[in-house]
């Protein structure tokens, strides 16, 4: 009230406080950040672009898929359209997704940190990222790429008569970031834990960002090198992969796989990380078995390096490589499947609450237990002869993809909102949304198991008509996910301006970044935190009333 | 807990995302070995693929690593492995506080070294090779006493390109650290208490070293010198 | 926390000189041995002196031997992924034209019929 007298000191309201959004203004603050919480938005923004990219590219294509002679494109346009939708999303959206935006946020807080070891290099991730991002969509605009996102030679090294080498420089400089981000979460979790917090007490999603980092490190530099002998072949006409002077087209395939397939991996991983803060969130409950839950993450990082030949069973690879890396793709199920076994006993007798995160969370578990499962019969040698190339493989890998870390991600995103933003979204809109993607989804993926069964090719422009009423299913389902996908942009955009506050812990979680104010402040903690606790310390342990 | 007073007495370079500076130096020295872990796999793509291809056609190879002059490739290795110790002295006498001059002296040495590996690499090796038309997709002439194997050599020397190109331009990458590091010790930003970036840079360069260690024998001398083209 | 004491060992220049002559002595000798006729222990030997030279590097001038053993594992594990690379993928293409016939398997042919 305006009154003549002096005005009191008040104490700072929530309006006035200073955190790491309003602590400085202006572009400039922004493209020059070394805040963590900064550069997590940064790329936030840009990878949700990508996403876009990449979500026009496969509403084309499954609108194209209509007709059984297709409805829109030539052969040809269609190849760059699958190119493009896979590349853009493997690389620019999945990779990045969780490591980059709740990973760079979040990991300096859930250890106690101000910030990661190399905040500096954190922004140089970023900004190659956005390099390697442009050079792709010039390639895009250019003329596009007609090669599969896989990239295979010889059509790829002297055949294909489009902009392979734009591409491949994009996804390379991009990997660049990948590998920066990795390192310095490696560095971080290793060197800048709060006193008190031991590797065992560390939340399962730093378990999970660290293996995931391992995998940066150790897998991106070998599709660095493949995709650097691609252009080079191309530019000069003669290479390694060259048939003509000893080469073997196959190496290629070797050098990419090497790092591609345990990318799906890093792809999974962050949001299996995720779904362990959601699980136990959500009912209340300690997770079960920590240490099997952790070490299952870094077995996962090991044995993913070991599988990569099941991409190559069908393409003339020795039977007896093929025989090794069958028995151990199919060793690699066993610690995904203990994490699942694990989710599921920690929501046994939990206290199960139904909020937006734990839609997520429980669309996740259901649709990556599909997905996974469906995964052993591709390592099995001979049903693989049998799908290989087809819709089954097609949706194998979107029900991982897509129906576990695309959910993770949005799971996680409306878990920790409240955390990065300091404003609450509608719950009902947020469940109402989860809701649609869930069944936009499955009637999206699920007919194209039963088109690969029944031996429709993937990567086709047009196919035989007795496949046309599941295609008709699957594009409506599409149409179903794309609404689905664009209603959280809407209420979370506007959270941002008319949300409720949201106040340090809406959820009531455990976990250190709930101890701090929500926006939190620039470093973080005023004073770094000591923890004398395990993780998930919440008091219902199950059987027990509601604590 | 946390020393109020050390706050205040951290010596210059000190970053405050770090609670000590021991901390920091610990986080850049792992940072950077980390770092060479990502060097060792993407050279390492490369030695897998010349693995394969040696093994399958051992004859080209052979053929192919008689046409490189082995005392070229030799000295080079000689020059690298002073550069290294001339760049373990820079850290050296940053460690035990010398004069910036001392520092600077071996910090251009090494850079020189550098150079000279990479001169002798431009001018006696691949000026030479280019004027032999044993360039691979440039001017390669497959020779017809190769023999059978002929068709097979210019696969031998895109790895010979390849490999050492890509060496190369890490040691030009290493040169141009060199030269940011000789400005900062000029202007006087280590001393016995910070010294990192010289050593981290130090690690660097000695990964790239080691590379040729590695990549002398298996591109010079396959299959032995002792065979009729001693040179 | 205890890694924080790394590189306060400092380490004397007669060492460094040391193995710097260690390492110009053992490029002489890999270049020598290569002039004698050796047959496939030329290659063998050549690659173990140059991981002699290797490890010589990376325990004195990369200062390994005075490092934590979180660096060693660093390293250690960067190697071993590299051998996972370079065997997985030897394992197809050195064994592609193998067959039952031909290959070490052929042993089990007698015995394949009566099994199944």
């Amino acid at each position: 009230m305006s009154t003549l007298v002096a005005p009191v000191h008040e104490p700072p309201s929530e309006s006035s406080r200073v955190h790491y959004l309003n602590a400085s203004y202006g572009i400039r603050s922004w493209l020059f950040t070394t805040d963590h919480k900064r550069i997590a938005l940064l790329y936030l923004g840009s990878i949700t672009f990508m996403f876009l990219v990449g979500g026009v590219a496969a509403t084309l294509m499954r609108l194209h898929l209509i007709e059984p002679q297709g409805t829109l494109f030539e052969p040809g346009t269609y190849n760059k359209l699958f190119t493009i939708h896979g590349i853009v999303m493997v690389f620019f959206f999945l990779v990045p997704s969780i490591p980059a935006t709740l990973g760079n946020f979040l990991v300096p807080m859930m250890i106690g940190a101000r910030d990661l070891a190399f905040p500096k290099l954190n922004l140089l991730s970023w900004y190659i990222y956005i390099v390697g991002a442009l050079f792709t969509l010039y390639a895009i605009i250019a003329g596009g790429v007609d090669t599969g996102w896989t990239f295979y030679t010889p059509y790829s090294s002297s055949y294909a008569h489009s902009q392979v080498i734009a591409v491949a420089l994009g996804v390379f400089i991009t990997g660049f970031s990948s590998i920066l981000t990795g390192l310095n979460f490696v560095v971080t979790i290793h060197k800048m834990r709060a006193p008190g917090l031991t590797w065992f007490r560390l939340p399962l999603f730093i378990w999970a960002m660290y293996a995931t980092s391992i995998i940066f490190i150790l897998g991106t530099p070998v599709i660095a090198i493949a995709l650097f002998l691609l252009a080079l072949e191309r530019l000069l006409h003669i290479g390694i992969f060259d048939p003509a002077i000893g080469g073997d087209p196959l190496l290629f395939q070797h050098l990419f796989w090497f790092y591609s397939h345990p990318a799906v991996y890093i792809m999974i991983l962050p949001g299996m990380g995720v779904i362990s803060e959601l699980i136990t969130c959500f009912s209340r409950k300690r997770i079960f078995g920590y240490s099997f839950v952790a070490f299952s993450s870094m077995a996962i990082a090991v044995i993913s390096f070991l599988v990569w030949g099941h991409h190559m069973f069908v393409t003339g690879q020795s039977i007896y490589a093929g025989l090794i890396f069958s028995v151990l793709s199919f060793l690699v199920a066993i610690p995904s499947a203990v994490k699942v076994f694990n989710w599921t006993a920690t929501l046994y007798k939990g206290s199960i609450s139904y909020q937006a995160p734990m839609l997520y969370a429980l669309g996740f578990i259901g649709l990556f237990t599909m997905g996974g499962l469906t995964g052993l019969f591709l390592a099995a040698l001979a049903t693989d002869v049998h799908l290989n190339g087809t819709y089954f493989i097609v949706a194998h890998f979107h029900y991982i993809m897509v129906g576990g870390a695309v959910m993770a991600y949005l799971g996680g995103i409306h878990f920790w909102w409240p955390k990065i933003t300091g404003r609450l979204y509608s719950d009902g809109w947020a469940r109402f949304g989860a809701l649609v993607i869930f069944v936009g989804f499955n009637l999206t993926f699920f007919p194209q198991f039963m088109l690969g069964y029944l031996g429709m090719p993937r990567r086709y422009a047009v196919y035989p008509a007795e496949f046309q009423v599941l295609n008709v299913m699957s594009s409506a389902g599409a149409s179903i996910l794309g609404i689905g996908y664009l209603i959280p942009l809407i209420y979370l955009l506007w959270s941002m301006r008319y949300g409720p506050p949201a106040g340090p812990n809406p959820w009531r979680a455990k976990g250190l970044e709930w101890k701090t104010p929500s926006p939190p402040p620039t470093e973080n903690f005023e004073e770094i935190p000591v923890v004398t606790e395990d993780a998930y310390n919440y008091a219902h342990s199950g059987g027990e009333p509601r604590g | 807990m946390a020393d109020m007073a050390a706050h205040s007495a951290h010596p210059p370079g000190f970053a405050h995302q770090f609670e000590e500076m021991a901390q920091q130096r610990a986080a850049g020295n792992l940072g950077m070995w980390v770092f060479l872990v990502t060097e060792i796999m993407f050279f390492g793509g490369l030695f897998a693929t010349y693995t394969v291809y040696r093994s399958l056609h051992p004859q080209a190879f052979e053929i192919g690593s008689h046409l490189l002059e082995v005392q070229f490739g030799a000295t080079n290795t000689a020059v690298l492995i002073c550069s290294s110790l001339t760049m373990a002295l820079a850290i050296h006498s940053a460690q035990t506080g010398k004069s910036k001059s001392t520092i600077i002296g071996y910090l251009i040495a090494t850079m020189i070294l550098g150079a000279a590996f990479i001169g002798i690499k431009l001018y006696f090796e691949w000026y030479h090779d280019y004027v032999e038309h044993l360039v691979p997709g440039i001017n390669f002439a497959i020779r017809p006493e190769w023999g059978h194997a002929g068709s097979q050599v210019p696969m031998f020397f895109c790895f010979y390109f390849f490999m050492t190109a890509l060496h190369a331009l890490h040691m030009v990458i290493g040169i141009g650290i060199l030269t940011v590091l000789t400005i900062m010790t000029a202007r006087g930003r280590f001393s016995s208490e910070y010294y990192a970036p010289l050593e981290v840079s130090g690690l660097y360069w000695h990964f790239v070293d080691i590379v040729w260690i590695f990549l002398f024998p298996l591109l010079y001398l396959i299959g032995g010198r002792y065979g009729t083209g001693v040179h | 926390m205890s890694s924080q004491e790394q590189h306060e060992h400092v380490v004397p220049v007669g060492t460094y000189v040391g193995i710097f002559l260690a390492l110009i002595a053992l490029t002489g000798i890999t270049t020598g041995v290569a002039y004698i006729d050796l047959g496939a222990a030329n290659t063998v030997v050549a690659l173990a002196i140059a991981v002699v030279k290797m490890l010589l590097v990376v325990l004195f001038f990369m200062h390994v031997k005075y490092s934590a053993g979180l660096t060693r594992l660093v390293i250690v594990a960067g190697f071993f992924w590299l051998a996972i690379m370079v065997a997985m993928t030897l394992s197809d293409e050195l064994t592609r034209h193998w067959t039952p016939e031909s290959g070490p398997w052929s042993v089990l042919l007698p015995i394949l019929p009566k099994t199944f």
